[in-house]
């Protein structure tokens, strides 16, 4: 949580990790889902987020939820679950 | 008013990672095969199938055959079963005037039984059984000699024949290609090929009227079809000198590259492969050079990838998507090596049935199969596919319907749209039955 905390992010999706110099680039749902996580929020709660805000059925986005999660810990952006 | 969405992806900034893998390999949406709807294709044989097309063989075949006998006033192509022996792909290219050129006795008989006379068979391979020359030879197939005990054994044929029998001999020689493919025929540069001749002569009861040389696969450099063309003209005329025999045929082969991408070469292949009029240059015109006036032997060429490679598709589907250790996307799609066996050599062109927004990243393409050598593809650069998307192969027309294998899955079927540009079945997907109807069980291994 705390590496999250610090994360640098920018409205294009611009993310800079100050603790190793990296930076990525992220879409809109993967900055949404970053900013929730910097919220604090769990994943169920994220996923709820996702259905209100976006277009799009429970199923492909919880698919696509533990993806990019997957993602975000193989950069090490992120230790939870 | 909820947002529009997509799929959420995170990439690491890596300044010359995209060049690493090369550009996008050739267009990449194809909705429909001649006409006809890849969703109407898999609703009505299923994923995956194997779809050939008609209209696409014989096109290639009339514009290769076009490009030779334009040079060259005897040409003859003689179809590669090996390539791919489907009764519906050798009766296409049959009906366009091909012979048959087969490796085995089984080969033989399936272009026998599909009606293809003797006399229009080339038999060619080292592994010919007694009973198959036998019949070859009353049938008047071509007869290519491998090596000196198939001289023993012809010899013997036409011994209990009574009569004497035409022969060609296969070499192989050196014409810069590497690896050069000294293991069928007789070499030449040795001596070996000869002392072939010699040793036909002094038996008496095969007369050689024929040359055979297959350079090797996938060549790309039509020149070496040159260097082959010269030593086998310059052969064929010291063996008229000597013996007094006269070459009636001069086989080069096959080889001739097909538009796909072999492993290693990141070329695309409209680049990296010479169009085929090179090569008809090439060898026509060396032949027209090195020819004395007025002799024209026939020119046969047993072109199998570069005919039929084109006309084949697979339609895959992708069953789950993976997130792999090193950070890279793979997808497990239902055809692996198992149906595509040339997928070891070649880097298919694969194409999405429709549009998919999102980014592209560099994906891993796993077959079904529970092995770790089932990589259909790798390092091709796909948006996120939702589960159920189809990915289209090609070219897959050569090597394929004829290596696959019946190993932990069976084998999908095969279609094709004809010329009308409806879709046949030619071939039927398999099941159990085709797996186990050759199985016997011994009674004290019954388990009830
Ligand atoms: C004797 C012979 N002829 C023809 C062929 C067809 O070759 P390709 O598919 O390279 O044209 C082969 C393939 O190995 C062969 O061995």
């Amino acid at each position: 949580m705390n590496k999250l905390s610090s994360l640098a992010l920018n409205e294009e999706g611009f993310v800079f990790d100050p603790t190793t110099g990296n930076s990525f680039t992220t879409n809109d749902i993967g900055l949404s889902i970053i900013r929730y996580l910097k919220e604090g929020k769990d994943s169920e709660e994220i996923l709820r987020s996702l259905l209100d805000d976006f277009e799009i059925d429970s199923d492909t986005a919880q698919r696509d939820l533990i993806d990019f999660l997957a993602q975000l810990r193989v950069y090490r952006l992120f230790e939870g679950s | 008013m909820k947002k529009s969405y997509e799929k959420p992806f995170i990439k690491k900034i890596q300044v010359g990672l995209m060049n690493k893998f090369g550009a996008a390999y050739g267009r990449h949406i194809r909705s429909e095969i001649d006409g006809v709807p890849v969703a109407e294709l898999t609703a009505r044989y299923g994923s995956p199938v194997f779809v050939f097309s008609e209209r696409r063989l014989r096109d290639r075949y009339q514009s290769i055959h076009q490009a030779f006998a334009s040079r060259y006033p005897n040409v003859n192509f003689s179809w590669s079963y090996k390539t791919n022996y489907l009764d519906a792909v050798c009766a296409i290219l049959h009906q366009e005037g091909e012979g048959a050129e087969v490796v085995s006795e089984l080969e033989y008989q399936k272009a026998r039984r599909l009606g293809v006379p003797g006399s229009e068979i080339i038999y060619n391979g080292p592994y010919k059984t007694m009973d198959s020359l036998k019949t070859a030879v009353q049938e008047g197939a071509t007869i290519n000699i491998d090596h000196f005990d198939e001289i023993y054994d012809l010899e013997e044929v036409a011994k209990g024949l009574e009569r004497q029998v035409k022969v060609g001999i296969r070499l192989n020689m050196d014409t810069g290609i590497s690896p050069q493919w000294t293991r069928f025929g007789f070499n030449l540069e040795s001596g070996q090929a000869l002392d072939a001749v010699k040793r036909l002569v002094s038996g008496k009861r095969l007369i050689l009227n024929g040359i055979h040389c297959h350079i090797g696969t996938f060549i790309l450099d039509p020149q070496a079809y040159s260097r082959a063309i010269t030593k086998m003209v310059e052969f064929s005329y010291q063996v008229e000198d000597a013996f007094g025999l006269k070459m009636e045929y001069l086989d080069i082969g096959g080889g001739l590259p097909s538009e796909n991408r072999l492993k290693g070469i990141y070329l695309s292949p409209d680049v990296a492969i010479p169009p085929m009029d090179d090569y008809a240059e090439a060898i026509c015109n060396t032949l027209l050079s090195k020819l004395r006036p007025n002799d024209f032997p026939t020119l046969i060429l047993e072109s199998g990838r570069t005919m039929v490679d084109e006309a084949g598709f697979l339609i895959t589907t992708t069953h789950a998507s993976k997130r792999l250790p090193d950070d890279s996307r793979a997808y497990v799609i239902d055809a692996g090596v198992n149906a595509l066996f040339t997928a070891f050599w070649y880097n298919f062109r694969v194409e999405l049935e429709k549009d998919i927004p999102g980014p592209h990243e560099p994906c891993t393409l796993f077959g079904p199969l529970c092995m770790n050598i089932d990589v259909v593809a790798d390092q091709v650069i796909l948006p996120p596919l939702p589960r159920g998307t189809r990915l289209i192969f090609s070219p897959v027309g050569a090597y394929n319907v004829t290596q696959w294998m019946q190993f932990i899955r069976s084998r999908p079927a095969i279609v094709l749209i004809n010329n009308e540009g409806f879709p046949e079945i030619i071939r039927e997907a398999e099941g159990l039955e085709d797996l186990i109807q050759r199985e016997r069980l011994p009674k004290h291994l019954k388990l009830s």
